[in-house]
């Protein structure tokens, strides 16, 4: 990449002169952090603003599948481990940090092999690992499983509420969306390949850019749009070349498969989007923590006046939420997208002064 | 690490029985290799919780250069 900042700013004002209102949408958490982080949106003229899409995974997983974990993490001999963000988010009265500081066994993990090592060492446990996350994160979570069977681990299961990208963008944009572009996230595309969201621009006749989370990539990804915009094109440009191929990382993709297999899923904020999820396949059945534990799926409502359901749908910016700053922070978050910090809203709160 | 979807760059330095040390610029640490077997010693590995999930090809990215420039000499000349 050798354009600069400065020229990608300078050419995006030219290319959007005679644009109207353009709306971007990113559906990546990271992208929605970085954005806010490097002030992305102060470099943009005046008609281009960017949206925050569903993308933060710790933000769509859905209550039902938080109470399910909470149900788990209750049990006396089981471990819960997730990543740490996880364990912020509220559940009714309740999360997963609040069954910790009351005696549970509840751990922060970085890699879902620590659920292994963890398992290993406590064989008198059942250790469960809580799969969140897009394509990035679930073939990591597959890895874990295969692991598992491999060394003959009985200890050992996983709570999935993976998700796939794709799918939940296609139900967002394909009906009435006031959405003109979308930026597609660099570290899903790096395992799917930039080929899977040419739908985007095929299907849903919208530009599209595969865009790295470094300012430089962000603002060359917004520049090819912009282009577009401007010049009427409907194509899908992998921006973020080095690191994304059209087809993907083949060894993961076949390992996916091999463990998982497509599934409903419920997302907060969308609501339930067919074949959006993935649960573990029969062949690998004594690793599902669903099939393991009687679990109890609560439907625990939103706290009161949460807007995070539409905040992840991009219909509000979290700044339009009564409670944004004042009842809901990050030290103290009523909503799920205060609590991650690729969440819409912890990014906004972290960030301020750019609306 | 917190953010899930966020991968970090780094140099592998070795790799044994399919795990790769990985030099981040000073700290190194190790991580899988089974979503990407074929990574070698010296190229830069996109490493997501633990797992390199792609190889860094710094060499790409002329194509998208060429397209910039392509559009900054046919739009926007003054």
């Amino acid at each position: 990449m050798k354009h600069d900042i400065i020229e990608l700013k300078n050419g995006i004002e030219k290319l959007a002169a005679d644009l109207g209102p353009i709306q971007i949408m990113e559906v990546c958490g990271t992208h929605t952090f970085a954005v806010r982080r490097y002030g992305i949106g102060q470099l943009l003229p005046k008609n281009i603003r960017l949206v925050s899409g569903p993308g933060c995974p710790v933000c769509v997983t859905a209550q039902k599948d938080i109470a399910a974990a909470l149900s788990i993490a209750n049990e006396d001999d089981a471990i819960f481990t997730c990543f740490g963000d996880m364990l912020r988010v509220p559940c009714g009265d309740k999360s997963l940090y609040s069954l910790y500081e009351s005696g549970k066994d509840v751990r922060m993990v970085t890699s879902p092999m620590d659920a292994l090592a963890i398992a290993q060492r406590n064989p008198e446990k059942r250790v469960v690992y809580f799969g969140i996350g897009f394509e990035t994160t679930a073939p990591l979570t597959a890895a874990l499983i295969e692991a598992a069977d491999n060394l003959k681990i009985d200890n050992l299961s996983v709570l999935s509420a993976h998700k796939t990208m794709p799918t939940a963008i296609r139900q967002l944009l394909k009906g009435g969306s006031k959405i003109d572009a979308l930026l597609c996230p660099g570290h899903v595309a790096a395992i799917t390949g930039a080929d899977v969201f040419s739908f985007v621009a095929d299907e849903l006749g919208l530009p599209a850019a595969v865009s790295g989370f470094e300012p430089r990539e962000i603002m060359t990804a917004l520049f090819c749009i912009v282009s577009m915009l401007r010049n009427g094109e409907k194509n899908c440009v992998n921006a973020y070349p080095g690191a994304v191929t059209a087809g993907g990382n083949k060894n993961a993709l076949s390992l996916l498969d091999k463990v998982f297999e497509p599934c409903d899923a419920l997302w907060r904020g969308l609501g339930e989007i067919k074949g959006s999820g993935l649960k573990i396949r029969a062949r690998y059945q004594k690793f599902d923590a669903a099939r393991q534990f009687e679990i109890r799926r609560e439907e625990i409502p939103e706290a009161k006046g949460c807007i995070c359901a539409r905040v992840l749908c991009g219909k509000n910016v979290p700044t339009d939420c009564a409670n944004f700053g004042k009842t809901c922070t990050p030290e103290k978050p009523l909503g799920a997208c205060m609590v991650s910090s690729e969440g819409a809203c912890a990014a906004y709160y972290r960030y301020r002064g750019d609306e | 690490m917190n953010n899930m979807c966020l991968a970090i760059p780094g140099k592998i330095i070795e790799i044994k029985d399919g795990t790769a040390q990985i030099d981040y610029g000073g700290v190194t640490k190790s991580a899988s290799l089974r979503l990407f077997p074929n990574a070698r010693p010296g190229e830069y590995a996109l490493v997501h919780a633990g797992f390199v999930i792609q190889i860094l090809d710094k060499d790409e990215g002329g194509e998208l250069d060429a397209l910039i420039d392509e559009v900054m000499g046919h739009n926007l000349q003054p």
